[in-house]
């Protein structure tokens, strides 16, 4: 039962709970319309202490195709922060308006705090370099769309592997699947910290570390990409050095499997060639529209919207 | 060698890392009793080599959180009419509440007044605990 709860991190739910979220979440895939009124006269805050336009649109807009309404603010200056109210003081009031909140806030923790503070199910959209469980959530309805299952899959992600929250959450949640192993590719500067190795070593499951993305790539059945960021590095000869190697261009692809599928969160600076948007393989941009969908899922199992639908 | 008469009602600890004692003295707050505290450092010891060791002459609520967490190995002892009457082995605590600061600065903890912050303890080697807000770790 996932009515009432809250999503701060993406383990906050279990492998059980996340399959029943992904259950509902099929059936939007499948047909979306037919849950255009599911969250009629529901209301959802929106609470965006820092800008991030394409997560905020994502939720804006799976609240609105399930037919409820959205407040909320992008800019803290606007809000009774400037004023100088502490955040839980600003959703303890938001909450007597709404049904549901969603939060994002350069500080970690917030959304915790805030979950804290309120009685209604708090959702975090993202608390500084921490967690961002939504984007997981995405992930995981990508990966089931196009592979139709969690378990036996081998999963390279590349690019900045130590700063990279959305590869860290991933990589924790998807290590608790059977069969699941790991390719960390990425710069020696850059590699995967210490402590989500271990949960890996804790859970079994195989990893291996490279700096190598091509000779990476065959065997793989999902290569999960992010940015490689030149300001991560001291020496820019370094990162002249090494940027190449983490461009993933068409050619890269030829030794790929078929059914492999090139993941991103996005946005996309040039860690993927353009040239690749056009392969089937290239599901990036289909993501973004999942993670719509698993939002409405989402929204309508925190507020037990589903109970009494039709299966 | 110094000669610290026995307490008649009262607890000792004993058994502190070598070191510790002021630390401890510290954090339980010591120096705002009214009645005969000691604290003494470097005392020879068969079992340690060296220790240190407090007396304190009253019946005193101890945190043993904050204890477990300086040093798990020490012991307390209760005395009552100049005998032990009471052992206590502390040992490390899985959570504490109040006691340790979050080192994040980026941590939310830091920003707004948030009291009694629970920290978990995450790996027992090296005596860390986790922000329950932030999962940065941090020891006493």
């Amino acid at each position: 039962m996932l009515k009432d709860r809250n999503l701060i991190a993406p383990t906050d739910f279990s492998v059980d709970e996340i399959e029943e979220l992904m259950q509902l979440a099929d059936r939007i895939v499948e047909d979306p319309d037919r849950f255009n009124e599911a969250a009629r006269h529901k209301v959802m805050a929106t609470l965006f202490y820092e800008p991030s336009t394409r997560t905020q649109f994502s939720f804006q807009t799976a609240m609105n195709r399930l037919g409820g309404s959205v407040i909320g603010f992008s800019d803290p200056s606007t809000s009774s922060t400037a004023k100088g109210e502490t955040v839980a003081d600003t959703a303890r009031t938001v909450s007597q308006f709404v049904d549901i909140i969603v939060v994002r806030h350069p500080k970690e923790g917030t959304a915790y705090h805030i979950a804290n503070n309120t009685d209604c199910p708090v959702i975090n959209a993202g608390d500084g370099g921490h967690q961002h469980p939504t984007q997981t959530m995405t992930d995981l309805l990508t990966i089931r769309h196009y592979k139709k299952r969690f378990d036996h899959l081998k999963i390279g992600v590349c690019g900045d592997l130590m700063f990279g929250r959305t590869i860290h959450s991933l990589v924790n949640t998807m290590s608790r699947y059977e069969g699941v192993e790991f390719v960390f590719i990425s710069p020696k500067e850059l590699r995967m910290p210490e402590y989500i190795k271990e949960t890996c070593r804790d859970r079994n499951v195989p990893f291996t570390e490279t700096e190598d993305l091509e000779s990476s790539i065959p065997g793989l059945d999902i290569l999960y990409m992010s940015r490689v960021q030149r300001e991560r590095f001291i020496n820019e000869e370094e990162y002249l050095r090494l940027k190449d190697f983490f461009i993933l261009t068409r050619d890269k692809l030829d030794k790929a499997k078929d059914d492999m599928i090139v993941m991103h969160p996005l946005p996309r600076v040039n860690e993927i060639s353009t040239d690749v948007d056009e392969d089937p393989r290239a599901v990036y941009f289909n993501q973004v529209k999942f993670g719509m969908y698993v939002r409405m899922a989402l929204i309508m199992k925190l507020l037990g919207l589903d109970e009494g639908l039709a299966k | 060698m110094i000669n610290v008469s026995k307490i008649k009602e009262g607890i000792v600890i004993d058994h502190i890392k070598a070191g510790q004692g002021y630390k401890i003295f510290q954090q339980l707050g010591l120096d705002k009793i009214n009645d005969v505290v000691v604290l003494m450092r470097n005392v020879p010891s068969e079992k340690m080599g060296v220790k240190d060791l407090i007396k304190i002459e009253t019946p005193l609520e101890i945190n043993f959180d904050i204890l477990g967490l300086i040093d798990p190995d020490v012991s307390v002892n209760y005395i009552k009419d100049g005998k032990l009457f009471k052992k206590v082995k502390l040992t490390l605590p899985k959570s504490v509440v109040g006691i340790l600061k979050c080192p994040n600065p980026r941590c939310i903890t830091n920003t707004e007044k948030i009291a009694n912050v629970r920290f978990d303890l995450v790996d027992k080697k090296n005596k860390l605990y986790a922000c329950e807000y932030c999962e940065a770790r941090t020891k006493l």
